[in-house]
């Protein structure tokens, strides 16, 4: 199953400098270690030691947020669009 | 655009950018998050060769830029367009109502040129982004930012695309289109917006005020407390009431109060700081009753658009200083948002939005002492 993930820009050194990323997974989780196999070393900058997400990573599926969802177990169907999202100001 | 780093000028304190949550630093670039931990980089200054006192700020010119010194730019010649020096009113009769014995407003309702604090913030990424070489400056809006964006570029000759909700008030989008900017309006909310501005934010070359540029914008917020300080004769008030939307001019506020008393020009005390959101959008109020150091983001649903933002960036850091200075954060009712905005205008004659209304709301609760 393929989803595809938008990486955004400060992550882009890890993604060969690649605005997307297609990966097969089944949840989020999957879809983090996926991610690490295909870009080694982009997980440890959006998890924290324990797996969890780090506080000012946003992620979204098909443009819901996870924590509207299931959260890291939010399960993923094939063409889904994950978008990777820095906690950004108001306006 | 071509992003030119600036090497620290003699005649600036701007030093770099530092990340938040683990530190790392960076050059003074238009970048805001930081590579390792994705935690939101804040400005650094040098001030150890800064020759900064009352008599200098009181000389320069009526704006915010006569704290220059503060800001993280290097130019003498920013884009000054009267952004700052509003009117700090001694409310006497409002304070009566309310049950308060000294009771000031900071009236960013009269800012210029577009009348919301924004103009500070703006005001200060245009010119950053001026020296980092941008030419078109762009910005997600809920209207207040956008009418700033769009004024402040035409006056300093960049173009300007903004993004905004596209069931947005007509009036605040009248109050960006007669300045000429290209303006996108989006289906979704001002998170969703947002989001979409985020993603494209690198594709265009663009300066976007409160993403790629958001370091140096978020820093436009300290002039607010500079300015309460200096028009209180050089002292530090007892209690800050602030709206919250992002958490960002909250922060920022106290970052300010903090950089006077380390430079030596007002003395230090405790301040208290609270805030006020409105109950139809209030994850950073609910965090704060709960006892919780993180947010759960939350769908607004509230009149009070210009301070609806369900997923707010600088929450945790605004809980942090609300805690600790023995403030509180609260969160006010629609009615009570639009009774506040009415007991303003009744007393004091200050006719602002709904955020104004929200934090006088917050204010009378502060008064029967909650």
């Amino acid at each position: 199953m393929s989803i595809k993930v938008l990486i955004p820009t400060p992550l882009q050194k890890l993604t060969k400098n690649q605005a997307t990323v297609e990966c097969d997974a089944a949840n989020i989780s999957e879809l983090l270690e996926s991610l690490e196999q295909n870009c080694p070393g982009i997980k440890a900058r959006l998890c924290d030691d324990q797996g969890e997400l780090r506080r000012f990573v946003n992620f979204y599926v098909n443009n819901e947020d996870i924590r509207f969802l299931q959260g890291q177990t939010t399960s993923l169907q094939d063409g889904d669009e994950v978008s990777i999202i820095p906690a950004i100001a108001g306006g | 655009m071509t992003q030119a780093l600036s090497t620290p000028l003699p005649t600036t304190s701007l030093q770099g950018l530092k990340c938040k949550e683990c530190g790392a630093e960076y050059e003074p670039l238009a970048i805001h998050v930081c590579e390792f931990c994705f935690g939101p980089l804040e400005v650094s200054y040098d001030f150890s060769r800064l020759q900064v006192s009352r008599a200098k700020i009181e000389a320069g010119p009526h704006s915010i830029w006569r704290y220059r010194d503060f800001l993280p730019v290097t130019t003498d010649n920013p884009i000054d367009v009267g952004t700052g020096m509003t009117p700090l009113v001694k409310a006497h009769r409002l304070a009566r109502q309310l049950g308060l014995k000294n009771l000031y407003i900071k009236n960013d309702a009269v800012n210029m040129p577009t009348l919301s604090f924004k103009d500070r913030v703006v005001s200060v990424a245009l010119t950053r982004a001026q020296e980092l070489g941008f030419t078109t400056v762009s910005c997600a809006s809920t209207g207040n930012l956008a009418n700033s964006t769009a004024a402040i570029a035409t006056r300093a000759g960049l173009d300007c695309c903004v993004f905004i909700p596209s069931d947005l008030e007509a009036g605040k989008v009248m109050g960006t289109l007669i300045y000429g900017p290209t303006v996108m309006a989006v289906q979704g909310n001002y998170d969703q917006v947002n989001r979409l501005c985020s993603e494209v934010a690198n594709t265009y070359g663009w300066g976007f005020v409160n993403i790629n540029l958001r370091p140096y914008y978020s820093e436009g917020s300290k002039t607010l407390g500079f300015e309460v300080a200096e028009q209180l004769g050089w002292q530090l008030p007892d209690h800050i009431v602030a709206p919250l939307a992002s958490g960002s001019l909250f922060t920022k506020i106290y970052k300010g109060f903090r950089e006077f008393v380390e430079l030596g020009l007002v003395e230090d005390k405790d301040v208290r700081f609270s805030g006020a959101q409105a109950e139809g959008c209030s994850p950073i109020a609910t965090a704060f009753r709960e006892g919780q150091d993180f947010i759960t983001p939350v769908k607004p649903n509230t009149i009070a658009k210009s301070i609806a933002i369900g997923n707010p960036a600088d929450a945790v850091y605004a809980l942090e200083i609300a805690r600790k200075t023995q403030g509180n954060i609260d969160s006010v009712t629609d009615a009570e948002i639009i009774a506040g905005i009415k007991l303003l205008a009744e007393t004091e004659g200050i006719f602002t939005e709904t955020a104004g209304g929200d934090h006088c709301g917050s204010a009378q609760e502060t008064g029967r002492g909650r």
